[in-house]
């Protein structure tokens, strides 16, 4: 078969031969660059099985660089200030779903509990089934996560993460980990799973940090 | 989880479709002369970009459906999906002589290098990574390592058709059996999935959301530990 010749590569970015796209959008768009609206689809990614947890022995735990390690039972986290998320999340593999809500408690509240020490500046989530996921502290705290168990008002579907998970809305939602369990905070990033895959560190879907590197 | 250390980032670089297949009614195979090729492992995906003359970009990840080797070429296999925008276009548009952006290889967990036993089980286009691994484990004859599972919903939606039965593969028909089928058409069960695999065998599983969830509740009833099964689900992107 014919092999292309190395000595004239192609340039990228090149348009597609016949390629003219029906995925546009007006200006101010909301979807971050390449990026597609999924509409009122929300589809299922993990590479685990959904684990069936139960709420009665459910817990959730931040530790590592803390003054004071805490655990919260189901009925603790839930006695704990509610808030909750308006907005866009956008997926690695290229789906993006608008105007979602979700409900729980701001991960500000749980570490205002827990008591950050001064040499903290990562965390790694981690769930129920050993997946984690590390994120930059910063990026989890300042009103921008939620450990939430609320979706559109009913309680969160276990495909999607429930009984509980992550949201990290501003980050590529690989990040905002199903069926979390806790966060422990490090004074350096220790890649998760998709990070020790080949995945970005930040994720940040404005910047098409998708892959290490990017 | 793995220890395998990250991939190399590897940036776009355009392919020359050498050949295009038609696997079912809604499934064609693009090969693909990659113009920088790497070493990739059976399971991982490459993304696809496409440009509009006015720089719009539209990218999907497929699977890679060819056993890794050294022809620097891939076989990518892409359903068509309803407005599928991407499918859409390499199923109406794309020819052989067309160049591709692509992206890859990707992914260090859904894969498998034919050194440990393995039960693949897919669902419909959930066959074409498990493909890369049957392929790969023909082709080293170590096909005593791999059991193969594949639910389609009629002989004609099977991909591969020609290339897929033997010994280590079964298939499951879940609407439309074809002649001579002792198995009566329905959706896959835990008896498809018995044996239950040797418990240092990791389970692969592919398909959609939907299949994914059932076979996997059914690999657990069977006895496999949750902790051996990887999964990877299609979800309905364009």
């Amino acid at each position: 078969m014919a092999r292309p010749g190395t000595g004239n590569l192609l340039r990228v970015g090149t348009p597609t031969r016949g390629f003219f796209g029906r995925g546009r959008r007006p200006p101010g768009d909301r979807l971050p660059p390449g990026q597609y609206d999924t509409g009122a689809d929300w589809p299922v990614l993990s590479a685990e099985v959904t684990p069936r947890l139960d709420t009665a022995t459910w817990t959730f735990t931040v530790d590592g660089l803390v003054e004071r390690p805490t655990t919260w039972t189901w009925d603790e986290i839930h006695a704990l200030a509610p808030s909750s998320y308006s907005g866009d999340i956008h997926c690695v593999t290229t789906w993006s779903k608008l105007d979602v809500s979700f409900g729980g408690v701001s991960v500000d509240t749980l570490l205002d509990i827990a008591g950050p020490r001064p040499e903290a500046a990562f965390v790694l989530a981690r769930s129920h089934t050993g997946y984690t996921t590390n994120l930059p502290l910063a990026d989890v705290t300042g009103g921008k996560a939620w450990v939430v168990w609320d979706y559109g008002g009913a309680p969160l579907p276990a495909e999607h993460g429930g009984p509980a998970r992550l949201l990290v809305p501003h980050l590529y939602f690989w990040k905002s980990a199903k069926w979390v369990s806790g966060l422990m905070l490090l004074a350096e990033d220790t890649p998760g799973f998709w990070e020790r895959n080949g995945y970005h560190d930040r994720g940040d879907p404005w910047l098409e940090q998708r892959y290490q590197g990017d | 989880m793995t220890d395998t250390p990250p991939p190399r980032a590897t940036g776009w670089q355009t392919a020359t479709v050498v050949e295009v297949r038609q696997e079912t009614e809604r499934a064609k195979t693009f090969r693909l002369a990659l113009e920088r090729p790497s070493p990739f492992r059976a399971g991982q995906h490459y993304v696809v970009r496409l440009t509009a003359p006015d720089g719009y970009t539209a990218s999907r990840s497929y699977s890679v459906a060819s056993a890794p080797d050294d022809s620097g070429e891939i076989d990518l296999t892409v359903e068509l999906l309803d407005d599928g925008e991407v499918s859409g276009y390499l199923h109406e548009v794309v020819q052989a002589g067309d160049h591709l952006e692509v992206r890859g290889p990707i992914g260090g967990w859904f894969v498998w290098d034919a050194d440990a036993p393995a039960l693949l089980v897919g669902g419909g286009s959930g066959l074409v990574p498990l493909m890369s691994m049957l392929r790969l484990a023909r082709r080293l004859d170590r096909s005593h390592l791999v059991r193969l599972v594949v639910s389609v919903r009629s002989p004609a939606d099977l991909y591969y058709d020609h290339e897929v039965p033997g010994p280590e593969v079964r298939i499951i028909y879940s609407r439309e059996a074809p002649p001579g089928e002792a198995r009566p058409p329905g959706r896959l069960t835990a008896e498809d999935l018995r044996p239950a695999p040797d418990p240092a065998s990791t389970t692969y599983l592919c398909g959609s959301a939907g299949f994914a969830e059932a076979a996997s509740r059914l690999l657990v009833d069977v006895g496999v530990p949750v902790e051996r099964i990887r999964v990877e689900r299609f979800g309905p992107s364009g």
